[in-house]
């Protein structure tokens, strides 16, 4: 089966006729069906990569016998809470292969979907403020060259230009240069859940909300279903994307993994008048901040230090952050924030994510996106679905679990190591 | 018009009269008054424009829930957009400005959002702009950031300075109206060391409004005795203009005290962050009133009933000559009743409910005021200024029955609690039916550490409650649930409280409220594309109903599609309103569909204020050495190092950066060179377990170093890879001294304690950091001894104290632990002295070092150094992917032992494998240094199109002592293909040759460290 019936496209022309008669005749976005017995394949998780997931196993591979199941609403989990930035200068090979992939499908997404999810190549700038990073950014910039992926190491004078509310040279931590991408930049967060979940759904696809996942069914160490609120489904494969209860969800199948869930603050301000173009990371100093269009200063910071799945955190981390900005872009001190919130990220050891086949058969996992995984949702998307319909995908392999058993890391918490 | 009344307002002074400016036009008001209540007072109803379609914007409210005046206000310094008209208290002086609109406020050109809003739904911008493919960047984008913001930017650094106080309270109770100036005062009578918060100038909140007698006498004057009994009790501490913020994990909270926003000519600081842990918190917050929802409830002169009441009441002022009043609810006749009393007109009262009001309305209608029972708003006249209503039947589809001029609607849609303090920390709400209100669940109260409920609920925040047959929300019920809250309170911490009287109370009786959520309920699509839920925002009745229709079914989905409460006030007035629209057109119970998540802060707060003192200077910690302002004064040119600052090097004048490093080192490896070394990390550890402990710690054996020896170690993560390095040095049979990294002294010694904590709680061995208490001087050079020679008498020569040895010597006088131990390949001592006679000590080494050229260098010298002597350098070999093995360190790991920290990881598959990048040394071809973090490519590229790479570059210099430049780099297989040419890429679109050498440059015998 191939899709339900043309969904009806949306364009300028959909919204005027439409306001003809008073925005009557809209269609519903995605359907609100009842499960069926068995799929094909049944993906855990609503959010952009279980949403994405399905997406490119129906669009690569044709596979559209697929239920997505949500305990709560679509796109509810990180994928509606975080700061949305999106950029791929990573600095190891694999990282930069499928974040960069992601980048480039965010590129045409709207148009994909027919949905738009306002990408917005604002250019992402990650400051350099010591001497060691100074050094970090430019082993980066020489292996993003070599990795196909576009940044430029800029000195202080063109961070300047680039975000003029900056403050150069503050007492502490002077901008000594930073890392360009001027093709990273921004997206709308829930646009890209409810893209997918739309286009999902034309294709056929079930996408099952209020329904949570109790209990993993396996028959001689092959998956065959999951117990889930609304009742036992069946299926052939299995793909949990469910970030921060990955480590639940890996329990049911009998499983552990190499995951610390812990809470992920950000915040933002009341909204003013453009005045940053761009999106400035500060490392050092802990801080990033870009500008939505709505014109509130979308701030995140580190995460919490400890484990837990509250979805709230603590102050101590939005002041720490709060003070960081403050420091860095002095004029905000004038703002206030309007409101703070968390979510709880999957975290690996290497701050990589985990792509790959399970100790079950015909069960996959992604997960570990940990604090950055909206700009690899296409990427991501795209990788797990090769490797879902294929069983291996080169996006993927070198993000399996058996990397901790080798000792085989991808990491990429490389830029936080400490000089003398 | 709306003007001043003659007489009248509770809060103003009129004897002191206050100037100030609006949009550049002179003003004035009194003392007191809110600059929401001026500008009424000076007609100026109109005072913004909304987000989305620009529509002209009047106040609505009189408190911290308002929406719509928000502006500009201040300037240069302490200017500071968004801020509410109806919280700022005015000051001669003041200026302001209304916001989002251009040219000016009373002609727009982006009110042509308006006019275009029906072909501007909710969404609409998800499914249009998509084409061409770079026009939402480059096109769209720009416009819609353009006429989105709200406020103007500040431009220049902030003026005024914030500080953080840290309070510990047994009760803290938010709100200071009557039902938190009853709690507050039974939880102090009890005992308690108690916090009283309102975010007001003014005690008693709504209630002296409101009227009622308290005891026969009016409320007023029980706020009166209240306060003046509480501010005689020394275990309670008052405190207005300070707002409960945010509700946090086991009994955390912030308190937002606004010290001078309303006088900013005075002294100190602007806003004071209170960091509170309270035993029990009483959110005794209040209701806020709800519009609502019919046809131009966004006209300005629309407002809310109490805000009507209160521009009169309480700042003599006069919203307009003729209010109609809408409800549903007997509480807006107090409205109607204060506004004829004021002398003003009230054409009539539109009661939504078919059999009308109670006590309140037979009062009015004694008044001589025309009530119209079951009848509604159709449609309000008027643009910029409502010049009448269309009324209607309620129960109708909005067929006029009437036309009313007026110019002033007072609304009321019944009252919600404020419930967001309850809520932030997880506390849960119940639904109750017959106020068609959320309140607190007190059985669900948010829980702290031991797993009880750490929030109390009071007054009317509380809700209305069962347990009683005093019904509903009234001036009773409020005292008696505030008594009870503080009470509790004050007992579940272990206070001893006693029954309190309460008052006698005279209030009016009233009938039930009727929840009115669409007016007229049956009002067609072209009435609800006209009524607002958000004002600020521009969402509509219609847009929730689209959404809803469109699937976005889930309240969150709602909001994120609509932006319903997504503005400032963060859904204050429109919350409800909106829940209960889609409720009705799911079909859904309100209470099936739930709210949204409440979160911090209550209201905005300052980033200022957030950030603290902690700016400038004090952001963070700056950690200083002894020698540090000898370093200042000599020109050293800073790097900041953690918290630290180590001079990089100590140019003199005309000199560049790289010369002045280029003449450090050599001066050293000829003569003489000193280096402040105090940053590295010094940690003891001691006990009888403390070689078996390092043993753990470090990959070599350290239990068998014999006292008075040093030697240098590793350590590795639990995943093997290499983390920290440093001399450990041990002082007697249960000491060692840890020398760690500059950045790893905090890291290293949290390392050990967890370990110590979590693994090996029963080994005797503690750690203590004593990094600070020493200055560390490294002396090095050819004539480094012949220094330390002049300074003492005792035997120092190679045999006593050979390479890798310590000694306790007396230098000239001080007491020092020298180290004979070298990062530079040089004769080398590093010289422990207390700190305290850091300073005077270095300055001794300068004198006695004269005669051979002594010369200071800085962090870059020393790296260049030991990058010529092939040393390592955390941070710059490693990166946390590196293990001892890929540097050549092999002779570091001890075989002899059979465990320690990264052992067992070291021996999975890919770490215990040859074919991995080792440390090599690396030559440019032409002499050139290479770039910094330049890559190796080999052939080809791999499976994802990435060109292939063998190695990378850690370090590299330009070596002054050999005059070419240097560097360090992993290779595959690097050590086994010396002399063999790479090619790295640099982004400068060059390619740097280099050849793979030996990594020891300069020295490789050692002989000049080893004299
Ligand atoms: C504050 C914050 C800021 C961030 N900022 C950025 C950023 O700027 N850039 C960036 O790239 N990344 C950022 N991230 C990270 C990013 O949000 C996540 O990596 C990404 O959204 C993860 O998407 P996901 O689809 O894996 O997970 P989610 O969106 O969390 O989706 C997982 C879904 O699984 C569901 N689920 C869980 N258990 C079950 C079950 N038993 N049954 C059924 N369903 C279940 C959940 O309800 C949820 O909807 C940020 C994260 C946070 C918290």
């Amino acid at each position: 089966m191939r899709g339900i019936g043309p969904m009806r496209r949306y364009s300028a022309f959909a919204v005027a006729r439409e306001a003809a008669r008073y925005h009557s005749g809209w269609e519903r976005a995605w359907r609100s069906p009842e499960p069926k017995k068995r799929y094909d394949v049944i993906i855990v998780g609503a959010g952009g990569h279980g949403l994405a997931t399905a997406y490119y196993l129906g669009k690569n591979f044709g596979i559209t016998n697929v239920a997505i199941l949500e305990k709560g609403w679509l796109g509810g989990g990180n994928t509606g809470r975080n700061t949305t930035i999106i950029r791929s200068n990573y600095l190891q090979d694999p990282s930069a292969a499928i974040y960069e992939k992601a980048r480039s499908l965010y590129e045409t997404m709207s148009q994909d979907l027919n949905y738009n999810v306002m990408f917005s190549p604002r250019g992402v700038l990650m400051l350099a403020q010591t001497e060691h990073e100074v050094r970090g950014y430019k082993r980066t910039a020489h292996a993003n060259l070599l990795q196909g992926v576009e940044t430029e190491f800029v000195s202080p004078q063109r961070v300047k230009e680039l975000v003029p509310i900056i403050s150069l040279d503050g007492p502490r931590y002077p901008v000594l240069g930073g890392l360009w991408q001027a093709r990273g930049g921004t997206g709308r967060h829930d646009a890209v859940a409810w893209g997918y979940a739309r286009a999902c759904s034309d294709m056929g696809m079930d996408i099952l909300q209020k329904c949570e996942v109790t209990g993993i069914r396996q028959e001689g160490g092959k998956v065959v279903g999951v117990d889930t609120t609304k009742g036992t489904i069946g299926c052939d494969k299995l793909g949990i994307v469910v970030a921060g209860h990955s480590g639940v969800l890996a329990a049911m199948a009998g499983f552990r993994l190499p995951i610390e869930s812990v809470a992920l603050q950000a915040l933002v301000s009341e909204p003013i008048k453009p005045c940053m173009d761009i999106v400035v990371m500060a490392n050092t100093v802990h801080g990033y901040m870009s500008q939505s269009d709505k014109g509130e200063m979308v701030i995140g910071g580190g995460a919490d230090g400890y484990n837990n799945y509250t979805q709230r955190g603590s102050f101590h981390h939005i002041e720490e952050t709060v003070r960081a900005l403050v420091e860095t872009f002095p004029m905000i001190s004038r703002l206030k924030m309007l409101r703070q919130w968390g979510g709880i990220v999957d975290m690996t050891g290497d701050r990589s994510p985990i792509l790959s086949k399970t100790p079950v058969e015909g069960m996959f996992i992604n997960c570990g996106w940990g604090t950055g995984g909206f700009k690899a949702i296409p990427g991501s998307g795209w990788g797990m679905a090769e490797l879902m319909a294929k069983g291996s995908s080169p996006l993927t392999e070198e993000f399996g679990l058996n990397r901790f058993a080798e000792g085989r890391f991808v990491d990429e918490s490389v830029a936080a190591g400490v000089a003398h | 018009m709306s003007t001043r009344l003659k007489e009248g307002g509770r809060r103003i002074d009129r004897a002191k009269q206050v100037e100030f400016t609006f949009n550049g036009k002179r003003m004035s008001g009194f003392e007191g008054d809110t600059l929401a209540a001026a500008l009424l007072a000076n007609d100026q109803v109109m005072m913004g424009r909304s987000f989305k379609y620009h529509r002209p914007r009047g106040v609505v409210a009189s408190g911290a829930e308002e929406p719509n005046a928000l502006v500009n206000l201040g300037e240069g310094g302490k200017f500071e957009p968004n801020q509410r008209a109806t919280t700022t208290e005015i000051f001669d002086g003041l200026t302001a400005a209304s916001q989002n609109h251009w040219p000016s406020l009373d002609f727009d050109v982006g009110a042509i959002n308006a006019k275009l809003s029906r072909f501007l739904p909710a969404g609409f911008y998800y499914k249009t702009f998509m084409f061409p493919r770079f026009a939402w960047k480059h096109l769209y984008e720009p416009i819609v950031r353009q006429s989105a913001g709200l406020g103007r930017v500040p431009k220049d650094r902030d003026a005024d300075t914030y500080e953080h106080y840290y309070a510990f309270f047994d009760v803290v109770v938010i709100g200071g109206g009557v039902a938190g100036l009853m709690a507050a005062k039974s939880a102090g009578e009890a005992g308690a060391k108690v916090l009283l918060m309102e975010q007001t100038p003014h005690w008693g909140g709504r209630a002296p409004v409101d009227g009622g007698e308290v005891d026969g006498k009016p409320v007023e004057d029980f706020v009166a005795a209240t306060v003046a009994a509480l501010e005689a009790m020394g275990n309670v501490t008052l405190r207005t203009r300070m707002m409960g913020a945010g509700v946090y994990d086991h009994g955390y909270m912030l308190g937002y005290q606004r010290l001078r926003d309303h006088a900013p000519a005075a002294k100190g600081p602007r806003h004071r962050l209170w960091r509170i842990r309270a035993g029990r918190i009483v959110t005794a917050t209040g209701a806020i009133e709800r519009p609502l929802s019919f046809a131009g409830n966004d006209v300005p002169g629309v407002m809310l009933a109490s805000a009507v009441r209160d521009y009169v009441v309480d700042y003599g002022v006069s919203p307009g000559d003729r209010v109609v009043v809408v409800t549903n609810n007997d509480d807006a006749y107090r409205t109607a009743i204060a506004v004829k009393a004021a002398g003003l007109s009230v054409p009539a009262i539109l009661d939504a409910r078919a059999g009308g009001g109670g006590a309140l309305a037979e009062e009015a209608k004694a008044q001589g005021i025309r009530v119209l029972n079951g009848m509604g708003v159709a449609k309000v006249h008027g643009k910029k200024r409502v010049e009448g209503v269309a009324v209607c039947r309620q129960a109708g589809e909005g067929a006029v029955e009437e036309e009313i001029g007026c110019d002033v609607v007072a609304m009321s849609g019944g009252w919600s609690p404020v419930v967001h303090l309850w809520s932030h920390c997880g506390g849960k709400l119940v639904w109750n039916d017959k106020y068609a209100m959320f309140q607190p669940n007190p059985e669900a109260s948010p829980t702290g550490a031991d797993g009880e409920g750490f929030v109390l609920a009071a007054g009317v925040a509380a809700g209305a409650q069962t347990d009683t047959d005093f019904e509903g929300l009234g001036l009773y019920e409020t005292l008696r649930t505030a008594v009870r809250a503080g009470t509790q309170a004050a007992a579940e911490l272990g206070f001893k409280t006693r029954d309190v009287a309460l008052p006698t109370v005279s209030e009016h009786d009233e009938v039930a409220m009727e929840p009115v959520w669409l007016m007229p309920q049956g009002a067609g699509a072209k009435l609800r594309m006209k009524a607002w839920l958000d004002y600020q925002n521009d969402v509509k009745v219609s847009d929730v109903q689209l959404a809803a229709r469109e699937g976005y079914e889930s309240v969150e989905h709602t909001k994120r599609y609509t932006t319903l409460g997504m503005a400032t006030d963060q859904g204050k007035l429109s919350n409800i309103n909106g829940l209960a629209t889609l409720a009705n057109a799911l079909g859904e119970a309100i209470p099936q569909v739930g709210t949204t998540t409440f979160r911090p802060p209550y209201t905005p707060i300052s980033m200022g204020a957030i950030a603290g003192e902690a700016r400038a200077e004090t952001f963070q910690p700056l950690r200083r050495t002894p020698m540090h302002d000898w370093h200042e004064e000599n020109g050293a040119h800073w790097e900041p190092v953690g918290q630290w600052r180590r001079p990089y090097c100590y140019p003199r004048k005309g000199e560049s950066h790289a010369a002045a490093v280029a003449r450090e080192v050599m001066a050293t490896r000829d003569s003489l060179g000193l280096l402040d070394a105090s940053t590295l990390g010094k940690l003891v550890v001691k006990g009888p377990d403390a070689g078996k402990f390092l043993d753990m710690l470090y990959t070599n054996m350290m239990s068998t170093l014999k006292p008075g020896r040093c030697r240098y170690g590793l350590m590795c993560s639990e995943n093997g890879f290499l983390i920290d390095d440093g001399v450990v040095a041990r002082i007697d049979e249960d000491t060692f001294l840890c020398h760690t990294t500059t950045g790893g002294a905090e890291r290293i010694h949290a390392h050990m304690e967890e370990w110590l904590q979590t693994e090996w709680w029963d080994w005797q061995v503690y750690v203590a950091n004593v990094t600070e208490q020493y200055a560390q001087i490294a002396v090095v050079g050819p004539n480094a001894r012949k220094v330390l020679e002049k300074l003492t008498d005792e035997d120092i020569s190679a045999e006593s104290l050979p390479f890798m040895a310590w000694k306790d010597v007396t230098l000239d006088g001080v007491n020092s632990r020298v180290y004979r131990i070298s990062f530079s390949g040089e004769l080398s001592y590093e010289i422990a002295v207390p700190a305290s006679v850091g300073r005077a000590f270095w300055g001794r080494l300068l004198q006695a070092g004269e005669e051979y050229g002594v010369t200071p260098y800085g962090t870059e010298a020393l790296h260049v150094m030991r990058a010529e002597k092939g040393f390592i350098m955390i941070g710059d070999e490693t990166d946390g992917t590196v293990i001892p093995q890929d540097l050549g360190l092999n002779w570091a790991i001890s075989k002899k032992k059979d465990d320690y920290l990264g052992k067992r990881a070291q021996a999975r598959s890919f770490m215990d494998n040859p074919d991995r990048w080792q440390l090599v040394g690396l030559e440019t071809v032409d002499g050139s240094a290479l770039p910094d973090g330049a890559y190796a490519v080999a052939e080809g590229t791999n499976a994802n199109g990435q060109r292939n790479v063998q190695g990378r570059v850690t370090s590299t210099y330009f070596s002054p002592t050999l005059g070419k430049g240097i560097a360090m780099g992993l290779v595959h297989k690097g050590p086994d293909r010396m002399g063999e040419v790479l090619d790295f890429p640099g982004t400068d679109g060059k390619t740097y040759k280099a050849k793979i050498v030996d990594p020891v440059f300069y020295d490789r015998d050692g002989e000049k460290q080893n004299v």
